[in-house]
């Protein structure tokens, strides 16, 4: 076989943290080659490599023969690599023939050559088979399938030998999916090697021909797409040792402490139990919490809750994203950690004096080790996982008996993962507290977890105890695919 | 050190201005002199107590481009009510309802309808400045009832004494710093503006604080207006055009970021000053007008450009 484009060992790390530790690949012209992995698995810090937006640290990447290093997207898409991003990347203000053309429109002396810029844009929606949208009209008026075609077309302006699509599918009926793969096919036909990202399994077993399967940012497989179950794949995407990262404990239950409401059936979390919520991204985990929250509407939920509500029923909520919802970067640790109970705090008429803040919050900085001077100190100077700590000290404070934690570990090191591990852990068997954990990343979920509910589509889709999961099961489960 | 700068960086900036305009000899006769510093106070006292409720907004991450409007809007109706025959026991507090009022119109659209602070104030001020001139005719309205001219002057321009205006203004900064520094809605205040998606997911209730907020800085600009009314002794509804920008300004001299979650009263004060001592100090050495329009220009960009260095150095 010989190959459009190989590459070989290629690592790279953010910090402490290495996203990729040796990657291989290998890919023919004229063939869409499927990539495999979990959230988290190192594929969109590869897909980023191959289109110049990062550089890896080590490795070699070979593009028909000759080395490949290019130095940023537009260097990429000279040596004929192109990547249709799953977030459209479209002006939605312009008109089709601009957007296609952005950043390259055919000009003379700084005037744009219109007529010249509508015959490539039609030139390449043709050869998508959509020449008939109109060229004039601004692409937010097209359906998200339409806008998606020009994006692609936008692509091939440039002649890609080389096409990179992160889940194209994601937001597709049916029947858009079934053109798209046409698409795929025609430019297929003309030799284009396509790089297929997704996490449908059956959806990728139509398209592509081979496979690449990344797990924990290293190559654990890779083959024909044909002469391989399904099964196998899916043993391939998790199978790892569970290391002794997460505490032991014993689980005593008590009464039921609170109830979700959604789709799928309602899920009761007792105390002192861990409860974990699996699923892809866009699963509609974040949501169910958001929803049972009050943070936003929804019909499912009864009693209208507002987060003011569930504070006050001693309900807490810590957000996935610290620094656009969970916490007030640019004022202090104290502040941060009491904000919800303000009222509380004073006891005369709304008068509250700073001192009884400090005093309030100066005990949380040795209880959960968070480093830091003082508790005035902003919470933006903060590492991330002392800043988690800040954001998960004040639900404690509260306090809260019921935790609602939306990916508690994202972003932080490994040493602070065990931290919150444990300190989850003991609020559950000491505390008696009852806890609800979604996390993307299964070895969590396995290792800190009584009992662990799977969602997919919006709904959940099963419930059962840690023990009677296996992880392949658990992803069939997360993917969708029956039995 | 930088605590220290980040304190009194304002008043290194005040005390700045002062040594400059005292280091000619033939001005400083004068501009340090007791007459002097009592004609700064008092020109600062409208522009101080409309930036007091601007500081409330501005910390909460709004801004209020109505100021100006709200402030010539009070005078009118004031001047009117005075006219009519009221006493002043029944004008003052009318005129600080209705600028409370214009607040709230602002405050709910802004936090109910979940509109932009700044196109929904940027309509205020066409709203109030129309009104204004409407209620007077177009023309100023003249009144004989005495009964706040003294506000903001005192018998004799040469005793310590300073116009009740000052003094009431020195009363609410202190009053609103408290406010802010050391009450639940105070600091809600400022947790809005340092994130509001968190205030609210930490059940602060976000739209009333905000339409509070409005409210409440409302009322500032309608006292500040009947400032306006006494040093004019007339109610002129083309008055204060622009002022909304002066307020914005000692705001933001003061240490506030727009963008919300930071700023001090103390800090607000200073820069009112340091806009009154430079127009003051300019006057007095001579300069033109267009001059220290250029000056107080560059004022505001040096101030802000120092905040955002000292903003960066923290580790």
């Amino acid at each position: 076989m010989s190959s459009r484009l190989r590459l070989a060992g290629i690592e790279k790390s953010f910090g402490a943290t290495r996203a990729l530790g040796g990657v291989s690949l290998e890919i023919a012209p004229g063939e869409v080659h499927a990539l495999i992995g979990e959230n988290g698995a190192g594929k969109s810090t590869l897909m980023k490599i191959l289109s110049g937006v990062i550089q890896p640290d080590a490795g070699t990447m070979t593009l028909e023969g000759r080395a490949y290093r290019p130095a940023d997207t537009l260097d990429a898409r000279r040596h004929g690599v192109a990547m249709i991003y799953q977030e459209l990347s479209l002006a939605p203000h312009l008109n089709v023939w601009e957007n296609i053309g952005l950043g390259a429109l055919p000009s003379r002396l700084g005037w744009v050559d219109r007529r010249a810029a509508r015959q490539r844009a039609r030139g390449a929606l043709a050869r998508l088979a959509h020449e008939h949208l109109d060229l004039e009209r601004p692409v937010a008026e097209f359906s998200i399938a339409e806008q998606q075609i020009i994006e692609i077309a936008r692509a091939l302006l440039s002649n890609p030998r080389v096409l990179i699509m992160d889940e194209p599918t994601s937001s597709l009926t049916q029947a858009d999916t079934r053109k798209l793969f046409e698409v795929i096919a025609q430019l297929r036909a003309e030799g284009v090697s396509i790089i297929y990202i997704s996490h449908f399994l059956e959806e990728v077993r139509e398209v592509a021909q081979r496979y690449t399967v990344l797990k924990d940012g290293q190559t654990v497989g890779s083959g024909d797409m044909a002469a391989t179950p399904q099964s196998e794949i899916l043993q391939m995407m998790v199978d790892r040792d569970v290391s002794d990262l997460y505490p032991k404990r014993r689980a005593t239950l008590g009464e039921a402490r609170f109830t979700l409401e959604g789709e799928g059936g309602p899920l009761t979390v007792r105390a002192g139990e861990i409860l974990g919520i699996a699923g892809l991204i866009g699963a509609g985990r974040t949501e169910l919490l958001r929803a049972n929250f009050g943070l936003d509407p929804s019909g499912q939920v009864s009693g209208k809750p507002t987060p003011r509500k569930r504070w006050r029923e001693r309900v807490g909520f810590l957000s996935e994203d610290r620094k656009e919802e969970g916490l007030m970067l640019g004022l202090s640790i104290a502040e941060n950690i009491g904000l919800t109970k303000y009222p509380k705090l004073s006891r005369v008429a709304g008068y509250l004096p700073p001192r009884r803040l400090s005093v309030m919050a100066e005990p949380w900085l040795g209880t959960l080790g968070i480093k830091a001077r003082v508790s005035e100190q902003a919470v933006g100077d903060l590492s991330g996982g002392n800043q988690q700590k800040v954001a998960l000290a004040r639900l404690l404070e509260h306090p809260a008996e019921v935790l609602l934690l939306d990916e508690p570990t994202r972003g932080i090191d490994v040493g602070s993962k065990a931290q919150l591990y444990e300190v989850i852990a003991e609020l559950a068997a000491k505390e008696g507290k009852a806890i609800i954990v979604i996390s993307s990343y299964l070895p969590e979920l396995f290792g800190l977890c009584d009992r662990i509910a799977v969602m997919h589509g919006g709904a959940v889709v099963a419930c059962k105890p840690t023990a009677e999961w296996t992880e392949p099961d658990l992803m069939r489960a997360a993917l969708g695919v029956s039995g | 050190m930088n605590k220290v700068l980040a304190k009194f960086g304002p008043f290194l900036g005040l005390l700045l201005v002062i040594v400059l305009f005292s280091i000619p000899g033939e001005v400083r006769e004068y501009f340090l002199s007791v007459p002097n510093f009592k004609i700064i106070l008092t020109q600062t006292v409208i522009v101080a107590l409309a930036a007091l409720g601007m500081t409330l907004i501005i910390v909460s991450g709004g801004i209020d481009l109505s100021a100006g409007s709200v402030i010539a809007l009070s005078s009118v109706i004031g001047a009117l009510c005075l006219k009519a025959g009221w006493s002043a026991w029944l004008m003052v507090p009318a005129v600080i309802a209705c600028g409370a009022f214009l607040g709230a119109l602002n405050g709910t659209a802004i936090a109910g309808l979940r509109m932009t602070p700044f196109i929904i104030t940027l309509g205020m001020m066409g709203i109030a400045r129309g009104a204004g001139k409407w209620m007077a005719n177009n023309e100023t309205v003249n009144y004989t009832n005495p009964a706040i001219n003294g506000w903001m002057t005192t018998a004799d321009p040469f005793d310590f004494s300073m116009p009740p205006g000052a003094w009431v203004t020195v009363a609410l900064a202190i009053a609103v710093a408290v406010f802010m520094q050391r009450t639940v809605f105070g600091r809600q205040i400022f947790a809005i503006g340092s994130n509001e998606a968190t205030a609210r997911l930490c059940g602060v209730n976000t739209v009333l604080t905000k339409a509070l907020i409005y409210t409440l800085a409302g009322a500032f600009f309608g006292l500040a207006g009947l400032m306006q009314l006494a040093r004019l002794r007339q109610g002129d509804p083309t008055v204060a055009i622009g002022l909304e920008l002066d307020i914005i300004a000692a705001v933001i001299i003061g240490g506030a970021s727009l963008s919300g979650g930071s700023g001090s009263i103390l800090g607000t004060m200073v820069g009112a000053l340091i806009m009154s001592v430079l127009r003051n100090g300019s006057q007095q050495m001579g300069w033109p007008t267009y001059f220290q329009e250029i000056m107080i220009g560059v004022v505001i960009i040096v101030a802000v450009f120092l905040d955002r260095l000292r903003a960066q150095r923290r580790p």
